[in-house]
């Protein structure tokens, strides 16, 4: 592990601009409390998590499940009475390079933030300033992060972002208050991606929208991600969204990472009961009408979590052993692979054969002409720049 | 065009519990600003006409800003129609006496978190309304009818001592469906009673909504946004856009075979996990204001099908099969680009026999 200079992470980003696939932000054992002490609420035990360049990556859990205090702690966003108490973030800036998130200095996390990590965040009219027009809100983030950019520049830069997020040059004058729902989350888009960062957290962007102008701006920024490469830590507890827009899933539970599998795997074949309970959770829109369960029961209270597996009070596959032992985050499924699927659930322990309903076959890898997570197409116009990559 | 017959509606068979006729809501805007001129109004619900039959779950869909709040606030008497008729059991609504009407007619909202009093118990919340309506306790005693109505939403006796903070979510909404119980109505106006609920609860209490449905008959308007629970919960769907109700039929027909270009995007729009590719949205943008909204067809403005007509003219209430009406010029028997002929304000419901009922895609026609 290199500390990073400070210097270097001014360094354009863009010199030998790394391929996609390769592990950008590596979690490994987080562990974030709320309060100090006896009383403390453990928001997030043992987080281990890799987010890949390029690629979506869905945070999936009920409220209190800690998806968002993860996002917020790897990214060292997280506020008091948030404390991390372990474990190591590693982001990858390419080239070898890499910064302990969780070492790092104000300084340095002030240059990461917003050129290399950005984020969105669900109510767009408490996350912009509304005494600001949104051309100076755009200003302001390209003259903290590029000092060299005078004001015409920036004010170019401003209306090429907002064009980019189909937005005219004449809101640029415009007030948060007079734009609607829809505009405002793609200003916020728009300036995230201000700086080109490679990594993009966006905290339930689209769940204060309406249907049709959620699917716009996600139609938007599959395209735009497309065309920029950088990664998403999309964070919703709509899982059936997830699942048409995340390249692979992760399911939190309790503070817990219950499972992680490429999206397609994890619908057709989820390999935990929370899992398989939340996907039975969402009536659908085709075939005949049938009675659906949920999930009995409500989520865990992280204040006095219950002994051994978090979903167990709640899970009808229950054993004895999950009352009291904690089941680890293990590969289930294919190992093969270079980012196995993992799963935390004594039923896919190997030691007897899992219910069907948690071991049907998994989908092949790559059964639609765009398999990789991560599609950088070659004719990328920011990547032309990195030269002969 | 003056007051055209623009909602889709259904031919009313018997006597529904509950029957919206017409019914308008203006708002007034008391802004005084340059461009709003004096006396401008909101138009949130216009000429909406709705039948809800005994013992059925009609669910009324539309985003937000359609004005199905507005609805079901009328639907309860919470606010007066700006005109139009509001028939319970046959009768007008507004010769009852309010608190009559709301012995029958009950709400649930939204937010548990807000709709319940933290200062009090559970026992407070449900006794309240027994107190109210002067129906105490008759032969047992006020318990044992808490007891009851905790029993019915499917709550253990004990919640009864509780305070809403020590509650769930989903907890808190049972309490507030329980609350509506207590007076024994026969219609509950839900409105978007499981949004603010956690995914995996969601269907306990929609479930919840059924049962009592099957076991007390009762009669449920369930308002969402969502139209895949609509399809759910529903028997019949009502897709609200721009203050009307421009499809509602059977809500498997409605979610399967739609038949109006809005309900298409809706279900374009929706999350869906089966989906092979991403969807082709046809009409983006977003409603128009509803202070002036556009002439003819509220939705002609993104309408990928928009004729001529279509703006000139409100579409009428086409029946495109039997119990399925749509308001789109798309289905009118004879409805050609050129449109000379004039009819009248809402021209009776075609037959189903000559309804030509095309496929689950309009003739195509991309954009005018």
């Amino acid at each position: 592990m290199t500390l990073l200079h400070v210097g270097t992470l001014d360094q354009p980003a863009e010199a030998g601009r790394p391929r996609p696939g390769e592990p950008l932000l590596e979690v490994t054992g987080l562990c974030v409390d709320y309060g100090i002490g006896a009383d403390a609420v453990h928001a997030v035990l043992d987080a281990d998590l890799v987010l890949h360049r390029g690629e979506v990556l869905g945070l999936a859990g009920e409220s209190g499940s800690g998806k968002s205090t993860f996002a917020y702690a790897a990214t060292r966003l997280l506020r008091a009475p948030g404390v991390i108490t372990g474990g190591s973030v590693l982001f990858h800036l390419g080239e070898g390079r890499e910064i302990d998130l969780l070492a790092a200095d104000e300084a340095q996390l002030r240059r990461l933030r917003w050129a290399h990590v950005a984020v969105v965040l669900q109510s767009a009219m408490h996350a912009l300033n509304p005494v600001m027009s949104i051309g100076d809100q755009l200003g302001d983030v390209l003259r903290a992060h590029r000092p060299d950019m005078d004001r015409a520049a920036r004010r170019d830069r401003a209306v090429q972002l907002l064009d980019m997020v189909g937005i005219t040059a004449d809101r640029l004058r415009s007030y948060p208050h007079e734009l609607s729902g829809g505009m405002r989350q793609r200003v916020m888009i728009a300036m995230a991606l201000a700086l080109e960062p490679q990594m993009v957290i966006m905290d339930e962007p689209t769940t204060a929208l309406d249907v049709v102008t959620q699917r716009e701006i996600l139609e938007e920024l599959a395209a735009l991600r497309d065309r920029l490469g950088f990664a998403v830590l999309f964070i919703t507890h709509d899982l059936s969204l997830l699942i048409e827009i995340a390249d692979s899933i992760a399911i939190m539970y309790g503070g817990r990472i219950a499972e992680r599998a490429p999206a397609t795997a994890l619908f057709r074949a989820p390999r935990h009961p929370y899992t398989l309970g939340l996907l039975g959770s969402f009536p659908s829109l085709h075939g005949p009408r049938v009675h659906m369960t949920g999930i009995p029961g409500s989520p865990p209270d992280l204040r006095s979590p219950p002994a051994g597996c978090p979903f167990h009070p709640r899970c009808g596959y229950v054993m004895e052993r999950c009352r009291t032992e904690l089941p680890p985050l293990r590969p289930v499924g294919r190992a093969d692979t270079q980012d196995p699927r993992v799963a935390a659930c004594w039923l896919q322990d190997g030691s007897a054969p899992p219910p069907a309903e948690l071991a049907r076959p998994e989908p092949e890898p790559s059964p639609d002409p765009d398999p990789d997570p991560g599609p950088v197409p070659a004719d990328t116009p920011a990547d032309t720049e990195g030269g002969a990559a | 065009m003056t007051s055209p017959s623009t909602a889709a509606a259904l031919p009313v068979t018997g006597t529904p519990v509950l029957e919206a006729r017409s019914l308008v809501k203006h708002f007034r805007v008391h802004r005084r600003g340059r461009r709003t001129q004096r006396g401008a109004v909101v138009h949130a619900v216009d000429d909406v006409s709705l039948a809800v039959p005994e013992a059925s779950i009609t669910a009324v869909v539309g985003e937000s800003g359609c004005g199905k709040s507005t609805l079901t606030q009328m639907l309860a008497r919470l606010i007066r129609p700006t005109s139009g008729e509001l028939l319970l059991d046959g009768s007008p609504a507004a010769r009852r006496d309010a608190r009559e009407y709301a012995g029958q007619v009950q709400m649930v909202l939204q937010d548990p978190f807000a709709s319940l009093n933290l200062v009090h118990t559970v026992r407070y919340h449900l006794a309240r309304p027994l107190r109210i309506h002067g129906l105490g306790p008759g032969g047992h005693s006020l318990d044992d009818e808490i007891t009851s109505l905790l029993e019915r939403v499917a709550l253990s006796p004990q919640t009864a001592d509780k305070y809403p903070h020590e509650l769930s979510g989903g907890q808190r909404q049972r309490v507030a469906i329980a609350r509506a119980l207590a007076v024994r109505p026969r219609v509950l106006l839900a409105d978007e009673p499981v949004s603010m609920l956690d995914v995996s609860i969601r269907l306990g209490v929609l479930n919840l909504l059924a049962d009592l449905r099957e076991r007390e008959r009762l009669t449920l308007v369930y308002v969402t946004h969502d139209i895949a629970s609509a399809r759910y919960l529903g028997d019949t769907i009502a897709v609200m856009y721009a203050g009307q109700i421009i499809e509602q039929g059977p809500a498997a027909t409605v979610t399967d075979q739609p038949s109006h270009p809005y309900t298409q995007l809706l279900l374009a729009a929706a999350p869906d996990p089966d989906r092979p590719s991403p969807p082709a949205l046809r009409g983006r943008g977003a409603p128009p204001s509803l202070v002036n909204p556009p002439a003819g067809c509220r939705f002609h403005p993104r309408c990928p099908f928009a004729m001529a007509i279509c703006a000139q003219q409100a579409p009428p209430s086409i029946e495109v099969a039997s119990g399925h009406a749509s308001a789109c010029w798309l289905h009118a028997k004879d409805a050609d680009p050129a449109m000379s002929q004039n009819p009248g304000p809402g021209p009776g419901p075609i037959p189903p026999t000559t309804a030509s009922r095309p496929d689950s895609h309009p003739p195509q026609g991309e954009g005018t």
